[in-house]
């Protein structure tokens, strides 16, 4: 069958089992846009109102389905704005495709209109990335495009396709063999040795604690590693991506760990005689200073990145492979074990903590933003699929909204990525159409992406968008506050109205002012088949607690004063 | 990634794809991990779309280490081997256009060329280039014992390095393109290429 550059990139996309791409059109990437009318039937394109949308909109596909999300932008000025959803997309080790228009061969290095070295700018922010020279190798890289962004540590992967190959034709043949590259083998099993090595220390260990990350979920050990904290009666503590990994209803999951995590998480961290790493990595938003980190702790570290091993946190047993496949090794030669005393010693700092929840303090007259999330969780059962932005409303949605199945917490972790959550939330929507999808965003960041409003209306995307609005960047305040003497130098923020911003795209919209509002505002943007958009006034200076300042010890953490000691 | 460094060199060596670009995904990946290169050379091998290099850095076996992990997690890259935990062999080869105006500095250079694995490659008036080889301890040697005559230019290409014995470093790999189209011809029956 010959095809030109422009239909073998749709037949790749079919093959691949793409049904939906976020994208904008322009001049280098028109002949693709031109060839996607003959496919509109299968491959739905999504017209974003910003590029950035459109990578973060594949990034929370992918994030919600676990499959590879595409988007689509033009060379120049369209590519660079792919870069900020890459970059988030590659510290959170999301699987995306990104396609992008480039000027014809011969204008490449001309400086010709519109010409951006895309390959070269988005190198360091992308799994990795191609620039097709020849319509003839069209089609296989876009399926070992596809093979990287979806194996081992999956991430985003851009191709980059000249107009002259979008529009040159040659035979098409989708390369039926499996990808193989010399040098892309992500590990698989453990050795026995290591095997042997973590089920010593595991046997050894009175005071373990299993920190479960992200990782978990994209190898599909949830069931793994509750077997393993359930036999061996091991508490376990989640990073912020790794929330959903593990019920957070069930006994032994003691809530988050780091910078804002459970106090019973880090003090049970710093004092355990053994960590248990699964998927995750050690960054510094969860260990705090690495010089008093766990010090007593011996480490069982397991994640597919081998580089990972050893970076932050010296591994007394490292293990890089597939988690699900090392457990299985592991699980059949675990002995049944319990820790009663350990355990109730957590449940000491957890009952410390209860008493310290802002939810228990009597507050008249103010919203709370832990309130309105904790709300929202009650009143949707905890079985939305909550996306959220960042700052001070993402921690508390950590905190208050506890998640029972995976992939339903979509957040940017490792980036930290304003304007990521309403754009990823209009993604995950057409990744799971069924579910009920929460974008929680603070008044900072939902104004970084509000034209996707447009997006989500042409699309009729059903995302109920909750904006935490204190008119203030919140958690740089919470900052100011603690280190910089109070000084909130361009903290403080001159919203729009944005019921009436939400009126003038046509979206339905309630304003929530009070406490009282809150469960018939929840309830009435759930009623609607549709976006809608609830504005919560909260009070304008709250505080995220417990807090680790960057840098301190993670025992070190500045907490929230029981009722009366204030 | 920075960490305390020891005086002693490592080597790393890669066998890394021929193709357009490699060298700047690795040098990207050096310059963003904040990685300290002491010396990379790259070339070509005995099979024309692999290339080898040879990666020198001033760092203990734990920093090499974080250096081969990062390297084998670039695609392009296909094998990696830190090479001083076995016996190598490294060569340095170094270009040195030395003063060459007066019977002295033309006897102290002969002489001391004499006494090292260097050749006189080329002489003039005024002027005369030095070939060095060996490793980069008596490279170096060699270069202090010069530089009284006066060094007026100098270059050097950095080590190679090839470890000793049948512990054989190199890949089978033929190149992808050409693994893609046998698979398609044989699929297609016509041997046309994709």
């Amino acid at each position: 069958m010959r095809l030109k550059g422009s239909e073998i990139i749709m037949e790749c996309l079919l093959k691949e089992g793409v049904h939906v791409m976020f994208g904008y059109p322009g001049g280098a990437i028109l002949p693709t846009y031109d060839a996607m009318a003959k496919y509109d039937d299968r491959l739905h394109h999504v017209l974003v109102r910003h590029e950035q949308g459109a990578s973060h909109m594949a990034d929370g596909y992918a994030r919600a389905t676990g499959e590879v999300g595409v988007c689509i932008a033009t060379s120049g000025p369209g590519a660079t704005n792919l870069v900020t959803g890459l970059a988030t997309a590659m510290m959170d080790s999301s699987p995306i495709v990104a396609i992008t228009g480039q000027v014809p061969i011969p204008a490449i290095g001309s400086d010709a209109f519109q010409e951006t070295d895309v390959t070269g700018v988005t190198l360091p922010v992308t799994k990795h990335n191609y620039l097709v020279t020849d319509v003839r190798d069209l089609a296989y890289t876009i399926k070992e495009a596809f093979y990287i962004a979806r194996t081992g540590r999956p991430g985003p992967v851009l191709v980059d396709v000249p107009k002259d190959v979008q529009i040159a034709e040659t035979e098409f043949i989708y390369p039926e063999t499996d990808i193989v590259l010399p040098g892309y083998h992500p590990p698989s099993t453990a050795r026995e040795h290591e095997v042997e090595g973590a089920l010593r220390l595991i046997a050894e260990a009175e005071r373990p604690i299993i920190l479960a990350g992200h990782g978990i979920m994209m190898s599909g050990a949830m069931g793994e590693v509750r077997e393993l904290a359930e036999r061996a009666q091991i508490p376990a503590t989640l990073t912020l991506l790794g929330k959903g990994a593990l019920p957070e209803e069930h006994p032994l999951v003691i809530g988050m760990m780091g910078m804002h995590g459970e106090a019973c998480s880090n003090h049970a961290i710093q004092e355990a005689d053994l960590l248990i790493a699964l998927g995750m990595r050690f960054d510094d938003r969860v260990t705090g200073n690495l010089k008093t980190y766990a010090v007593n702790a011996r480490k069982i570290h397991i994640d597919i990145d081998r580089s990972e091993i050893n970076k932050n946190v010296k591994a007394d047993v490292g293990i890089a492979g597939d988690l699900k496949t090392v457990l299985n090794q592991l699980l059949p030669k675990l002995e049944r074990k319990s820790h009663p005393e350990w355990i109730g010693r957590i449940r000491d700092w957890q009952e410390d903590s209860s008493e310290r929840d802002i939810l228990n303090y009597e507050t008249p007259g103010k919203l709370l933003t832990a309130q309105v999330i904790n709300d929202i969780w009650r009143i949707t059962g905890g079985d939305a699929i909550t996306v959220t932005d960042v700052g001070q409303h993402q921690m508390l949605e950590a905190q208050y909204y506890p998640h029972q199945r995976p992939a339903t917490l979509l957040t940017s972790g490792g980036l930290g990525t304003m304007g990521f959550g309403f754009p990823a939330a209009i993604g995950a929507k057409f990744g799971k159409p069924d579910e009920e999808i929460w974008a929680i965003v603070g008044d900072g960041g939902f104004q970084m992406t509000l034209c996707e409003m447009a997006t989500a209306v042409q699309e009729n995307a059903n995302v109920n968008i909750a904006i935490i609005n204190n008119n203030f960047l919140g958690m740089v305040r919470q900052w100011q506050e603690l280190f910089f003497e109070k000084r909130y130098q361009a903290t403080p923020m001159v919203n729009p109205d944005f019921c009436k911003l939400a009126d003038a795209y046509g979206i339905p919209n309630r304003l929530v002012t009070q406490r009282e509002q809150v469960e018939d505002a929840v309830e009435y943007a759930r009623s609607i088949d549709g976006p809608t958009l609830i504005e919560f006034v909260v009070e304008k200076e709250e505080m995220v607690y417990p807090m680790v300042p960057a840098g301190a010890d993670l025992h070190d953490m500045k907490r929230r004063p029981k009722p009366g000691e204030a | 990634m920075a960490e305390t460094k020891t005086d002693n060199k490592m080597t790393v060596v890669a066998l890394v794809e021929n193709e357009p670009g490699v060298l700047n995904r690795i040098a990207s990946m050096f310059r963003r991990r904040a990685f300290n290169i002491d010396s990379l050379t790259v070339g070509r091998t005995h099979r024309p779309h692999i290339s080898r290099m040879t990666i020198r850095v001033v760092a203990g076996p734990e920093y090499a280490m974080k250096i081969a992990t990062n390297l084998q997690k670039l695609v392009n890259v296909i094998d990696v081997r830190v090479l001083d935990n076995e016996p190598h062999i490294e060569r340095d080869l170094a270009l040195i256009k030395v003063r060459n105006d007066d019977a002295d500095s033309r006897n102290t250079i002969t002489e001391i060329c004499d006494r090292y694995p260097a050749r006189i490659v080329d002489v003039g008036p005024e002027v005369a280039i030095i070939e060095m080889v060996g490793t980069e301890t008596i490279l170096e040697a060699f270069i202090e014992e010069v530089k009284p005559t006066g060094i007026v230019e100098m270059i050097r290409t950095g080590v190679v390095s090839m470890g000793r014995g049948t512990r054989i470093h190199d890949t089978n790999f033929i190149n992808r393109r050409a693994l893609v189209e046998a698979a398609s011809k044989a699929r297609s029956g016509n041997g046309r290429l994709v």
